[in-house]
């Protein structure tokens, strides 16, 4: 877990010192420059986009690999992950490919179905994170006035509260309840600051010819933020999706290590927690959290690369050099 | 000068909402977890205590919400937080009184030296476009940017705990043969102990330096000035420092206030891994043996110590760039 390292926050073309607790920069927003036309045909530039960035494939093959193996795990890995069927803290084998955990699990097993646990928060949570972040934004952006300033505090407020304290505090009320508390609960807390770039990109929108039409031609403001305003973002959206399906990844599975989510779900936080109570790499036993970790890793990789790319194509500055080129900006 | 007063006035806003949120959590909680609290404690602290325990949550109180809120406020103001019931009967400053610098010293030198360090080799690799640090490193920080901070402790103390015999890895000194001094001894174990959480900490967050600091490298690199000031024939090191870096750097201090939250959730879990004697590990063990008093405080001392960072942050943005201070 780190902070928002995706280029997302350090494009900033406008390059201007932001004023403080404005991670974008006012004015430009950094990901894809808004081009009207519609959610279809910008979800088929970002498929050729993806095609034709590097770290772009790499992400999307690694990120399709673990939902495929979300949706069917049976297929590559039998035992039941839960029993405790075999003999404990067995090594690596043929029939245990990462050998077996200290009450008897089957650790593949346990690897391969808690994919699922994981892949469900990331895209639950960041599809709700977004959600949230996509209403808040545009709309303090769009309606302006008195709304664009009580949202933007309620952002700028969540911005500043350091987050997992306050998720720690908040799961330890609710007495670790399992996934779907952690999903509402990363949900409720972590959508600030996407909400904050998707402002910033509204508000460049706002007094844009199309938008003006509407208004002239006496739409609502609901029809206009859901119809014109959304569609023209869709870049920005998918790449906030990313950064919160990283978050959700990091937060939860951070909770579930420290013991707040339910000791009983299969999942790679879980597996870890688990590993730590045994003292796993002090018994001999480092599979046991090495590779749920490098899963989790692996998994937020999907979407940094992603997201990453996603900003050099919407801001060609970042791309990398040819080399005679950068000869030449010399 | 009216920009200071506006984030004055903010940091101020934002300390209340963490008090109320504070306030309104348990009270708002599902199964009352105060009231599952004070069962577990009942009988082993005193009736004192549990009274005081009492009003503070909410509980066995005919108190309208309001008046508990202000008496709530006024004991968090005059810094009265309670006691705390793991280490009953000591009271929650005093036990926070000895892991508070534990984490200063070891987050504050790790998060300085990660800034230093990430942003000089932003510098360099936005300044050197194309060379041989810049294609390897956004790659690289990409990946570890999604690697957990607790994982990467984990990896450390495996290769140089338990494999290599390096270097020590449970706590903050030799509990066993050390008391705490200040001896030459006690004070290099103390080192010895602190290096792999700070290399866990480092690691996991010198990428975002690096990358930020590059990437507004690069966009100030194509600014008019720096142009004029290749035209004028002026020497590269100087360009790199004094034209494009020192502009580069501002939006950078800003991110470094605005990381400090992710920062100290790194700290926590590290803290969490090598059974640090900090702030991060205590809020942890309070969590798990419920000592809610304590992990409220805890929770506010973190939450007090992130916007006192980002407002010595704005302050300072605003004393170096005249820009800040007209636009407000």
């Amino acid at each position: 877990m780190s902070m928002p390292i995706s280029g997302i926050t350090t494009g900033q073309p406008d390059a201007g010192p932001a004023p403080a607790l404005d991670p974008v920069g006012p004015g430009v927003p950094a990901a894809t420059a808004a081009v009207p036309g519609g959610a279809a045909s910008a979800l088929r530039r970002m498929t050729t986009a993806i095609r034709r960035n590097r770290k772009a494939t790499i992400g999307a093959v690694l990120l399709l690999l673990f939902v495929l193996v979300a949706i069917f795990p049976w297929v590559i890995a039998n035992d039941n992950p839960n029993a405790d069927a075999f003999k404990p803290r067995l090594g690596v084998s043929t029939a245990h490919l990462l050998g077996t955990t200290a009450y008897g699990q089957d650790m593949w097993a346990q690897l391969v179905w808690g994919t699922r646990n994981v892949i469900i928060i990331a895209f639950t949570a960041g599809l709700a994170t977004t959600f949230i972040a996509v209403m808040v934004g545009v709309a303090a952006a769009y309606l302006g006035g008195v709304w664009d300033g009580a949202l933007g505090v309620l952002t700028d407020v969540l911005l500043v509260i350091p987050l997992f304290p306050l998720l720690i505090v908040i799961a330890a009320y609710a007495n670790g309840g399992g996934t779907l508390v952690l999903i509402l609960v990363i949900t409720v807390t972590s959508w600030s600051y996407t909400a904050r770039q998707l402002r910033s990109q509204a508000l460049s929108l706002r007094r844009r010819d199309f938008l003006e039409a509407a208004r002239v031609r006496g739409e609502r403001p609901l029809y206009i933020i859901v119809v014109e305003v959304i569609p023209t973002m869709t870049s920005l959206i998918v790449a906030c999706f990313l950064t919160n399906a990283l978050y959700a990844v990091l937060f939860a599975s951070s909770l579930q290590f420290i013991g707040l989510g339910d000791p009983n779900t299969v999942s790679w936080g879980t597996m870890l927690y688990w590993a730590q109570n045994n003292a796993a790499l002090q018994t001999g036993q480092p599979l046991w959290a090495i590779a749920p970790g490098a899963c989790i890793a692996a998994l937020g990789a999907a979407f940094a690369l992603l997201n990453y790319a996603f900003d050099e194509i919407g801001n060609p500055a970042l791309r990398p050099l040819r080399r005679n080129r950068a000869k030449r900006a010399r | 000068m009216r920009y200071a007063v506006r984030r004055l006035g903010f940091f101020v806003f934002t300390l209340w909402v963490a008090l109320t949120i504070n306030f309104m959590l348990p009270r708002l909680m599902p199964g009352n977890p105060a009231l599952a609290m004070l069962s577990k404690y009942h009988g082993q602290v005193g009736p004192g205590t549990l009274k005081a325990l009492e009003i503070l949550y909410g509980i066995n109180t005919s108190k309208p919400l309001p008046e508990q809120y202000v008496t709530y406020l006024h004991q968090m103001l005059t810094g009265n937080f309670g006691t705390s019931l793991e280490f009953y009967p000591s009271t929650v400053s005093s036990v926070i009184g000895s892991a508070v610098w534990w984490t200063v010293g070891l987050v504050g030198i790790a998060t300085i030296v990660a800034f230093v360090v990430g942003t000089w080799l932003g510098i360099i690799a936005g300044w050197r476009r194309g060379g041989r640090l810049d294609s390897a490193l956004p790659p690289v920080f990409v990946v570890t940017s999604a690697i957990p901070y607790f994982w990467m402790a984990m990896v450390l103390v495996l290769i140089f705990g338990i494999t290599l015999h390096w270097l020590p890895y449970i706590g903050g000194y030799d509990v066993a043969g050390d008391t705490p001094a200040f001896s030459p001894t006690f004070l290099s174990d103390v080192l010895r102990h602190a290096i792999l959480p700070a290399a866990a900490l480092l690691i996991t967050t010198v990428g975002t330096w690096i990358l930020t600091m590059r990437n507004t490298m690069i966009t100030t690199l194509a600014e008019d000035y720096v142009r004029m000031a290749r035209a004028k024939g002026l020497p590269g090191r100087r360009i790199m420092l004094d034209y494009a870096a020192r502009n580069a750097i501002l939006p950078n201090l800003t991110g470094f206030a605005m990381s400090m939250g992710f920062v100290v959730s790194g700290a926590i879990l590290i803290e969490y891994v090598f059974n640090y004697p900090g702030v991060g590990y205590m809020l942890l063990q309070a969590v798990q043996s419920e000592d809610f008093p304590l992990m409220q405080a805890l929770f506010l001392l973190i939450t007090v110590a992130v916007l006192v960072a980002i407002l010595i942050a704005d302050v300072a943005t605003a004393l170096l760039d005249p820009r800040t201070r007209t636009a407000a």
